[in-house]
């Protein structure tokens, strides 16, 4: 999606985006610009070397990397974006990259060229386990010692699977299942008049019958 | 001459160190008295904010932000806020732009004089704490005063702030202003140039321009190592091209050079302070657009329209357009930015908080090592890290 170049910002932004396609080629399976930012997604093999190009070309000068995250879509094959913004002080100027993975394919760690980038890939193994090759150090970092599971996926209950007490008898900190004292509220807020779909529930029945 | 085995041993610093600042846990590598590894185990506050706001309805997710750095609490607000404008395309009124600068200049000063107090406490001087945190408790009046609440106060709004600042509240700030900076020079004149506080601090975890940028710093850590680098200068919001401030930068990226920058950031908040308050338009406070305000008290009573807006807002809240945004502010630590994805439904399909006490404290391992155990403190006391941002 192209939003037509309406103020200076846009203009760079175009402009950032027609260098990067001149560069990278191949290498670049999107570039868009909406909401004034630009996003570019490659592939995970080519990745290390585009944000290299990105830091150390003087036209671009990436040299902050600001955040690494993981987003999960457990409907798509490749489940997980990785998105990676970074920052031109130099240009003043940001830029989002994005990687597609799935679960057992690891993406290059990119922690040779940004040292920042050590724990927030630790966080996206630890939050999605979005796999980094080559990193150093792929410990888990925000969940307690001996969690089992990925938190952010989106298949993992918002209650999780155990709680922890201290336990009068035993004289220690015991985990047990989650045990709801009250039900688990979940509100279906999709109102049915905004938007509202041709297709009306149980319509799929008819044509089932029919088909 | 016997040989001697010598190992280096291992010690657990914190959790519950007064000195760790919240609930930081250091596994230190020592070779006597030298740290030779830090490896900070973090996590000891994670409350699952992302996860949460997944299943919250925009609106209802303001006050987590507030319980992110609970001493920057209206920075954080501010970025969510311009992250959901952005995709919603509204734009606050002028008057309430002003509120926002004003109460974020408030908001820098109650953070880096909590830092100030804190770091001071660390390296041994007790006094600028107790002055500090009596000014906190002032400025958290203030809070009270516009919001309801001292510290989590829950106030800016998409396309606004949730209500207009209370009668003869500017002059009061601007009292507090003039009383509180023959105070502050006080306690400037008691500790930076203090010769115990220097041995601690200066030439203690120096970090070069260049580490700097790698290692993702931002705020006064960043320009303590001399990049003379502020998104209210480089990517205004609100209206902060239009407040005449500077940016203090340091030279050598010491503890001493951070400390230093933090004071001088406070006098420049009070300037522009004083300049919102000067040049604070009269106006509405929230935009008018209906599907994203509520309606007025009265007009509810009486217009069935605006009953089914009011119930609509508060039951099923706002809808934002799918697509994905990132939005950053100068918090008072650094750039507290917030990536949101969107899917057109009621609520965030992904939120990412970029706090900037988790980056900063990454590179803990590399500011001590060959330093001593006590400068370890000393290195905390400099990165101003708040264990509400970094957990999440």
């Amino acid at each position: 999606m192209t939003a037509a170049p309406r103020s200076e910002l846009d203009e760079m932004l175009t402009e950032l985006r027609s260098l990067i396609e001149s560069q990278l080629n191949d290498d670049l399976l999107e570039a868009a610009i909406a909401y004034g930012e630009l996003s570019i997604t490659v592939s995970a093999t080519t990745l290390p070397r585009v944000l290299q190009w990105l830091r150390d070309d003087s036209s671009t000068l990436f040299k902050e990397l600001i955040d690494i995250c993981g987003v999960d879509y457990p409907d798509r094959e490749q489940r997980f974006d990785v998105v990676y913004h970074l920052l031109s002080l130099h240009h003043n100027q940001r830029i989002r990259v994005r990687v597609l993975t799935d679960e057992a394919t690891p993406v290059p760690s990119v922690t040779g060229l940004f040292r920042s980038a050590g724990w927030f890939e630790r966080e996206a193994w630890d939050m999605y386990g979005i796999m980094f090759a080559d990193h150093p150090d792929l410990r888990r970092l925000l969940t307690d010692y001996g969690f089992e599971g990925h938190p952010l996926r989106k298949d993992f209950p918002l209650t999780g699977y155990v709680e922890m007490r201290y336990d009068e008898e035993q004289q220690r900190v015991i985990y047990e299942p989650v045990k709801l004292r009250q039900d688990f509220r979940n509100f279906d807020f999709l109102s049915p008049w905004e938007g509202a779909q041709d297709l009306l529930p149980g319509d799929e029945k008819a044509e089932e019958r029919a088909g | 001459m016997n040989e001697v085995d010598l190992r280096s041993f291992t010690v657990n610093f914190g959790p519950q160190h007064p000195a760790a600042h919240g609930v930081l846990r250091l596994v230190l590598e020592m070779d006597g008295e030298v740290v030779e590894r830090a490896d900070p185990h973090i996590g000891l506050l994670h409350r699952g904010t992302e996860k949460l706001i997944e299943y919250r309805p925009y609106l209802q997710n303001i006050p987590y932000f507030d319980r992110l750095d609970y001493c920057s609490m209206l920075c954080q607000e501010h970025a969510y806020v311009l992250a959901v404008e952005k995709l919603l395309g509204v734009e606050a009124p002028e008057r309430a732009l002003y509120i926002r600068v004003l109460m974020d200049e408030m908001t820098r000063v109650l953070n880096h004089l909590l830092n100030i107090g804190t770091m001071a406490l660390d390296c041994g001087a007790m006094t600028p704490l107790l002055w500090t945190f009596e000014e906190r408790e002032k400025l958290m009046t203030f809070y009270e005063r516009v919001s309801g609440a001292r510290m989590h106060a829950n106030y800016y709004r998409f396309g606004g702030v949730n209500r207009d600042l209370p009668a003869g509240f500017g002059q009061d700030v601007l009292a507090w202003c003039d009383s509180f900076e023959g105070l502050f020079s006080d306690m400037d004149r008691l500790l930076s140039e203090n010769r115990i506080f220097k041995q601690r601090t200066v030439d203690i975890g120096v970090v070069t321009a260049e580490d700097a940028l790698n290692l993702g710093f931002a705020g006064p850590m960043l320009r303590a190592s001399g990049v003379p680098w502020d998104l209210r200068k480089a990517e205004p919001y609100a209206v902060y091209e239009r407040m005449d401030f500077d940016i203090p930068v340091g030279n050598n990226g010491d503890c001493w050079d951070r400390y230093l920058v933090r004071i001088l950031e406070v006098h420049e908040s009070l300037k522009i302070m004083r300049q919102a308050i000067k040049e604070m338009p009269e106006g509405p406070v929230r935009t008018d657009d209906k599907k994203i305000t509520p309606p007025p008290r009265a007009e509810m009573k009486r217009s069935m329209e605006a009953l089914i807006h009011h119930f609509k807002l508060y039951t099923e809240g706002v809808h934002v357009p799918a697509g994905e945004v990132y939005a950053a502010v100068e918090s008072g630590k650094g750039e507290f930015g917030v990536y949101l994805v969107s899917d057109g439904t009621n609520r965030p399909y992904r939120c990412k908080i970029r706090s900037p006490g988790y980056v900063h404290l990454q590179a803990l391992d590399e500011m001590c090592r060959g330093h001593q155990l006590a400068d370890v403190v000393a290195v905390i006391g400099s990165m101003d890290i708040v264990f509400g941002e970094i957990d999440r």
